[in-house]
């Protein structure tokens, strides 16, 4: 048996009933770790030996009991946008290449309680900037399905890392799709909660309205036990929201009859690749074969979605990159003449050409003068965005489409052309603005056997519902 | 003829509030400690740490508000005023723009030529920045992040200032108000009080305001007066001389009694405000609006009015005790405890004073209690200690607190009330100076003062003076 092909929960079974060790567990994903690292890239950093150790630690604890979680002793990836205390977090910039945070994100120490294991931290879009991980500092990371193609971004490392079987769940975190969309193209399965749900305490900030950790595994059942290890209210994230109910795995229900599935005209037009299409509809009859009501209808504004988007993100970007100066922590450069110099020197060595591109966005539209222009009427664009999903949802319990327009693209076909770039995000940003919870699993592959994602959308703290459809059509498929 | 100029003066005025811990964090605003000693991730702007608000602040900006007038924003947000400086660890400052707490509102002055309504066109919430160090020795600047995060309400008024005494008299009223609320000690030398003030002059008559510069750095009412006066006749000279006023800030050093441009408004900063995502809106229900209203404190006004009816005592000393919080619940307290008014505000105003000056402190710092006080009446009251004995042990109550029973005890200087002692005593000093008691029989009254020193000294000051004087009588018919 090769114990890298376990599900999370399988391998936790497992771990409980003594059929393996938490040690051996850790082995065999390093050992497969250290067979496909040279080609992948998944990770930026292993934590080898501490992994290990803990590995020990956790076993005691669960012989003696004390700890009894579905996830105890299961390895885990972490996106290096998360802050793990004493653990190098880069967010794959140049610039944070020799920080070593002294905290833990809240999500993560959420995880550690259950006993998960540090594999290391994954690769990403710098900053979480981008769709395809092509803007780490550190390199590119490969779709282990055709290592010539992209893994999506910007949690790019950690759906490969799901999808290598070089970790048996990870963490990522999505502002604009960065869950769902290198889920898609992955072939994996990720949630992206309703804005509040996942603390984002320790989460290095891009679009602080916006980002969401969520969970990235190899099927709902997974990211539901996930969800609901990581999810909290937690005092120290002022958009934190205190939530009636965190069973999320009550959702794992295989019925989906009478459930109204509303398919947006908007998100099957031009620009959909036509496999692409054919795929996400045949997942909607699937759903209608189980009972599912399925209707077509306008949601309207998805060509402000982006511009929109792209307007907020970068304004708060803009700001919340500021810190990276080489003042307290960080890359400094090594030679500069006065204070001014060296904040332009580190920053102008530190960043990327995609994080400089966006906080220079992000500073324009916030300047004197244009505030009103661009950074108002994109708030006013955001709240018209929220009010057409909740009419939407109004009459429909889910809302069914693409993750993305395409199968994942080759390298540089998109990273090297930013605007074709923002517009293969056109199918997750509004989920961002109107604050929904979404979910991608993978429903079929194209003619070159890359992974088709089909996503799905629910109301605001509906994520039992979400994960119940998922679920359910998910129960429609052989297991890979 | 010269020209007859108008000054116009507007303030900025930060103070400090004083809560516990920082606006975002739980981090102690204890002024002192040792360099980034009250510091965590948030009030450092360490990557991935976000900013929680402190209840109380909200509670202190809008008991002011509320005490100046203002209409409270009971829906009201913070915003990011970004800009790049070492003392500022995320490079932005959390602050208020579009929404600020208080609007609208009003404070009366009053000055030798009347009173009169200065308006507070707002008051908002912020953060302080933390302390640059600059070593001259190994060329280098450190920063220290203990103030970073200390919470910070900037109260700013309508241009409705004509002279530095009106300024004078608007941050004295600013301070007693913010003072009796206990939202901050507002000592403009330690800077928990700092005003920045916008000036400009016009021609007597002159309906438009003229360019106005904001001068900083003023650490005493002193130096705003000079620094007003300077600036004044700095622009009135530009002026005159055909020159234009430069709208800028300029910076005060009140060792040269000179002002220097720091910027103009050509390389002023666009600070790129936009509504702080960290933090959600601030909603002041109506239940806590009115929690903060109820609790509000007797103000200066009313307290003065109020000692007036209760007590017995000038309206000039009133003032001077009603213009510290802490000398009125001295007052208070010491007549709480059963001390006579007139006796408790006769020691505030003469030893008290004197000391405050001598020593140089002000009111908010002294250190005896009121407990302390009205034991020391007591003893005075019952003749246990006489007067000049008194004023000793205050002075030593003054400084160190002592209480005034265990010292006069401990120190042996209760009053000999054993009158055949004194008697004897007086007997032999009238032995001693025959002179004087030939004096006094002639008719030289003053002779009488010696006698009672020369006593006074025999009994090491321990005597009830009034006693010596009736044996003195009654011994010299």
């Amino acid at each position: 048996m090769d114990i890298t092909q376990l599900t999370a929960l399988e391998l936790g079974k497992k771990i409980r009933q003594r059929e393996i060790s938490v040690r051996e567990a850790v082995l065999a994903s390093q050992k497969k770790i250290s067979e496909q690292e040279d080609s992948l890239h998944c990770y930026i950093t292993l934590n080898t030996e501490a992994a290990l150790m803990q590995a020990d630690q956790i076993q005691k604890k669960i012989d003696d009991k004390t700890l009894t979680s579905p996830l105890a002793g299961v390895p885990v990836a972490i996106k290096d946008n998360i802050c793990t205390k004493d653990i190098l977090t880069t967010c794959a910039s140049k610039i944070l290449s020799n920080f070593i945070p002294p905290y833990s994100a809240e999500a993560y120490q959420n995880l550690e309680k259950q006993g998960a294991i540090l594999l290391g931290k994954t690769n990403m879009d710098e900053f979480a900037m981008g769709s395809t991980t092509e803007t780490s500092a550190f390199g590119v990371t490969k779709n282990p399905r055709d290592p010539n193609r992209v893994p999506g971004g910007s949690s790019g490392g950690s759906c490969a890392a799901v999808a290598a079987d070089e970790c048996f769940y990870a963490l990522g975190s999505d502002t604009g799709g960065s869950i769902r969309q290198p889920s898609s193209f992955c072939g994996v399965t990720g949630i992206k909660p309703t804005y509040g749900t996942v603390s984002r305490y320790g989460l290095v900030a891009y679009g602080s309205s916006l980002d969401q950790i969520g969970p990235i595994a190899k099927d709902v059942t997974d990211c539901a036990v996930i969800l609901e290890a990581i999810a909290s209210y937690d005092p120290k994230d002022s958009t934190s929201v205190k939530r009636d109910s965190y069973d999320f795995t009550a959702g794992l229900v295989n019925d989906v009859k009478g459930l109204k599935i509303g398919l947006p005209n908007d998100y099957f037009g031009d620009g959909l690749d036509s496999e692409v299409k054919a795929s996400i509809l045949a997942a909607a009859k699937t759903l209608e074969a189980q009972g599912a009501i399925l209707e077509e209808f306008d949601l309207g504004l998805v060509d402000y979605a982006i511009p929109a988007y792209y307007t907020i993100a970068s304004a708060e970007a803009s700001s919340n990159l500021a810190r990276f100066d080489g003042v307290k922590y960080g890359y400094r450069t090594d030679d500069a003449e006065e204070l001014h110099h060296m904040y332009k020197k580190s920053r102008s060595e530190g960043f990327g050409p995609e994080v400089k591109r966006r906080i220079m966005l992000g500073s324009f539209v916030l300047s004197s003068g244009y505030y009103d222009a661009y950074y108002l009427k994109a708030l006013r664009t955001k709240a018209l965005i929220k009010q057409a999903f909740d009419n939407a949802f109004d009459k429909y319990d889910i809302i069914l489409g693409p993750a993305a327009p395409t199968t994942a693209p080759k390298f540089g076909e998109l990273v090297s052309d930013p605007i074709k770039m923002y517009l293969s995000d056109i199918y997750t940003i509004s989920t961002n603005l109107a604050g929904l919870p979404g979910i991608s699993i993978p429903c079929g592959n194209d003619h070159a056997g890359l992974p088709i994602g089909v996503q799905m959308l629910a109301k605001c703290f509906d994520e039992k519902t979400l994960i119940r459809a998922a679920y359910s059509f998910e129960q429609t498929k052989e297991r890979r | 003829m010269a020209k007859q100029y108008e000054t116009v003066i507007g303030l900025e005025v930060h103070v400090e509030l004083a809560t516990k811990t920082k606006i975002f964090c739980g981090c102690s605003t204890a002024f002192g400690g040792a360099p980034n000693t009250h510091t965590c991730p948030v009030c450092t702007g360490m990557p991935g740490s976000l900013p929680v608000l402190n209840k109380q602040v909200v509670e202190y900006a809008a008991a002011v508000g509320l005490a100046t007038n203002c209409s409270i924003t009971q829906y009201c947000k913070f915003d990011r005023k970004n800009y790049f400086y070492p003392d500022n660890p995320q490079n932005y400052q959390i602050s208020q723009l579009y929404l600020p707490i208080c609007r609208n509102g009003h404070v009366e002055i009053e000055t030798e030529n009347g009173k009169k309504q200065v308006r507070i066109h707002e008051i908002h919430m912020e953060e302080d920045a933390g302390k640059l160090i600059h070593d001259e020795w190994d060329d280098c600047s450190l920063v220290d992040f203990n103030r970073s995060g200390v919470p910070l309400i900037e109260i700013v008024s309508e241009p409705d200032m004509r002279s530095a005494e009106e300024v004078i008299a608007y941050l004295e009223k600013l301070r007693l108000i913010i003072q009796y609320l206990g939202a901050s000690d507002c000592k403009l030398q330690e800077g928990s009080m700092r005003a920045d003030v916008n000036l400009s002059v016009r021609e007597v008559g002159s309906e438009t305001f003229g360019t106005r510069t904001e001068t900083k750095n003023l650490n005493s009412f002193k130096a705003i007066a000079r620094a007003i006066e300077n600036e004044r006749e700095r622009q009135i000279d530009l002026i005159e001389d055909g020159k234009a006023v430069i709208q800028e800030t300029r910076r005060w050093d009140d060792a040269k009694e000179y002002s220097y441009a720091m910027r103009s408004k050509e390389d002023a900063q666009d600070y790129r405000y936009f509504p702080e995502p960290d933090l959600v809106p601030i909603v002041i229900s109506d239940e806590w609006l009115d929690t903060i209203r109820n609790q509000q404190p007797e103000f200066r006004d009313e307290k003065m009015k109020r000692y007036k009816e209760e007590f017995d005592i000038p309206e000039y000393d009133i003032s001077i005790i009603t213009a510290s919080k802490h000398m009125a619940d001295l007052f208070e307290e010491a007549v709480a405890l059963g001390s006579n008014p007139k006796k408790v505000s006769n020691w505030l105003m003469v030893e008290t004073l004197r000391l405050m000056k001598d020593r140089s402190i002000e009111a908010e710092d002294l250190k005896f209690s009121a407990a302390n006080l009205a034991k020391l009446i007591a003893l005075t009251e019952s003749k246990t200690i006489n007067s000049s004995v008194a004023k000793e042990v205050f002075e030593v109550m003054f400084d160190e607190n002592i209480d005034p029973d265990q010292y006069v005890e401990a120190k042996g200087l209760k009053t000999v009330n054993d009158e055949g002692a004194l008697r004897s005593v007086i007997e032999t000093i009238l032995t001693e100076n025959p002179q004087s008691v030939a004096d006094y029989k002639a008719g030289k009254v003053k002779a009488i003062g010696f006698l009672t020193g020369q006593t006074m000294k025999a009994m090491k000051g321990k005597a009830d003076p009034s006693e010596i004087n009736r044996i003195l009588m009654e011994l010299l018919q």
